[in-house]
């Protein structure tokens, strides 16, 4: 059932593919008919998702598509006009500690006078909570994760001295000591080295090995089929959501990315790519 | 000129002062919100106003409080005008601090017959006659000690802030750094923001007769911009921009002191002397800081 293809445009509200109307709680992040608008302009309209567990989700769509936003709005960091989202079937605030975020790396300061290891550590603080001082556990737990992405000789740097893929890394790591059971990730992959790249890819199926889903925004349709085994497409509505080679079709890709007619090009060109590599 | 008891107790009032400014400061410079020091400094007048003519006395825990609250209403403020306006941040500021300002002033001047409060002292402050206020007479060793009032508000706030920093140091830290991040993990950014408007508007309070509204943003600003430039760690980050607050206050006071003598001018003004020793210190900070200074930047891009 749950491999079923649910394509929701112009379906809102029916149950899918025989799956009940209420909340799985197996179900890492299922939302029903979640609207947010900015200054009365609806940004994301509608949208109803169901993602299984242990998946590796890409979100796809074209810029302004409200691919962030959804992420924000999932974790209450924007405020929702309407809608349920519910993470392993309970709302964000009860379950938060199960949730990871990966911003996008451009939303903080890296002159911010803090090391790698430092931001590392910040994973830790909600399983510390309030008061109780960084000690020397989290800052294990950091170095860690410093060594799965290849980070740990930096440890003690300030974080500008970094290159923007190593800085991405440090997110990733951040995520890893946070040990969360699902995570949102917005654009790690944005403008990485290959070295980091693999390095994403690397974490995101070790991830997967221990059972956890991640959520990518992601922008790059060429590696959409190599990355991730369940997509979300995305423009304003869902446009469909399933596994991805069900789901990432020319049909669908136009209907995403319709009307852009040089993304349009882009994505038939990655379909036929795939098309023609697969033969 | 020469040094007396009297000097002591400015420069420890004033020391107190860029220290209490310097703790609260370092997070604002760090959020990219220093405006948001001078805006509550300036807006916290129509609350002291108020409260000055409600209860008619300067000393009143009246007064303190309802500067307070205008300086917490400021940082309110500015958040509904910019999103009902839907206007930035530093528009909406200029636009909420501007208004309670001139309303201050308004109501000053207006009261001023009634109240000896005079608008000179609210701008530029009174740091040489604080000591003249004295709340206690200690004899230590012999010694008589008349505390001024000055100096127990401001320890009172500098202990104020320090306790907030120490305690939730790694809290201020990440909502600094990735407020989204922190919201995730239950440090939630809104409360951190308000909790430090909070303390920048009673510290705001408190050094305003010492310094005065326009120095405060100096003291609030300038010695954790210089320390951001000296070390890349937030904890060295806060202790030195208290050092240099410090250092302003001391070199401030000493350049009040010795100047005329040596230049032939009549008096200095020891807060606007340590505005400028702050000045100083930045600018000898931003040339030779071991990593962030123009010497150090210059000499890596030769190599």
């Amino acid at each position: 059932m749950r491999g079923a293809v649910a394509m929701e445009s112009g379906r809102k509200g029916a149950g899918r593919g025989g799956l009940p109307e209420e909340h799985s709680p197996r179900s890492p992040l299922s939302v029903h008919d979640l609207t947010v608008a900015y200054h009365r302009k609806p940004v994301i309209w509608d949208i109803d998702l169901e993602i299984p567990e242990g998946k590796l989700v890409g979100i796809v769509g074209p810029n302004g598509a409200g691919k962030s936003t959804l992420i924000k709005a999932c974790l209450e960091l924007v405020p929702r006009s309407s809608g349920e989202v519910r993470i392993f079937g309970e709302p964000y605030r009860v379950q938060r500690k199960l949730v990871g975020y990966v911003p996008q790396r451009e939303s903080v300061d890296w002159d911010f006078p803090v090391s790698v290891l430092d931001v590392v550590a910040m994973g830790t603080y909600g399983r510390l909570g309030w008061l109780r001082p960084v000690n020397r556990r989290c800052k294990g737990l950091a170095m860690e994760a410093l060594e799965k992405v290849g980070l740990a000789d930096y440890a003690q740097r300030q974080i500008s001295q970094l290159s923007g893929g190593q800085q991405q890394r440090v997110f990733l790591a951040r995520a890893l000591a946070q040990d969360a059971r699902v995570y949102f990730m917005d654009e790690p992959f944005a403008a990485v080295d290959a070295a980091t790249e693999r390095a994403i890819v690397g974490i995101l199926h070790e991830l997967k090995r221990r059972g956890r889903t991640c959520l990518v925004v992601h922008h790059d349709l060429a590696t959409v089929e190599e990355y991730f085994d369940w997509l979300v497409m995305l423009n304003m509505r869902v446009v469909a959501s399933g596994p991805t080679a069900e789901v990432f079709t020319a049909e669908n890709l136009r209907k995403t990315y319709g009307g852009k007619l040089t993304l349009l090009s882009e994505a038939a060109a990655a379909v036929s790519k795939e098309a023609g590599e697969a033969e | 000129m020469e040094w007396y008891v009297f000097d002591t107790w400015i420069v420890a009032v004033g020391a107190l002062c860029a220290a209490a400014c310097a703790l609260a400061g370092s997070f604002l410079v760090l959020r990219r919100m220093s405006m948001m020091g001078d805006a509550i400094s300036h807006a916290v007048l129509p609350g002291l106003a108020v409260a000055f003519l409600l209860t008619g006395s300067r000393t009143s825990v009246a007064m303190f409080v309802g500067a307070a609250v205008t300086g917490v209403l400021t940082a309110v403020f500015t958040q509904w005008v910019s999103r009902l306006g839907n206007v930035e941040r530093g528009a909406s500021m200029g636009i909420v601090f501007t208004t309670l300002f001139a309303l201050g002033l308004l109501l000053i001047t207006r009261g001023a017959e009634k109240v000896e409060l005079d608008p000179g002292c609210v701008l530029f402050g009174a740091i040489e006659l604080t000591p003249l206020d004295v709340v206690a007479d200690w004899t230590v060793f012999g010694v008589l000690l008349e505390i001024p009032r000055a100096f127990v508000v401001l320890g009172a706030v500098f202990l104020l802030n320090l306790a907030v920093i120490v305690l939730l140091f790694k809290e201020l830290r990440i909502s600094a750094f990735d407020p989204a991040l922190a919201t995730t993990l239950g440090v939630h950014a809104g409360f951190m923001h308000y909790l430090l408007m909070t303390l920048v508007a009673v510290t705001t309070v408190a050094a305003f007769e010492a310094v005065g509204s326009i120095l405060v943003i100096a003291m609030l600003i300038v010695p954790p911009a210089t320390a951001h430039l000296l070390t890349d760690r937030l904890g060295m980050m806060v202790v030195l921009s208290v050092v240099m607050g410090v250092l302003c206050a001391a070199g401030g006071h000493a350049a009040a002191v010795y100047l005329p003598a040596l230049t032939g001018h009549e008096a200095v003004s020891t807060s606007g002397m340590m505005a400028v020793t702050a000045g100083v210190l930045f600018a000898a900070a931003a040339v030779f800081a071991p990593r962030h200074g123009i010497l150090a930047r210059s000499r890596r891009s030769l190599h």
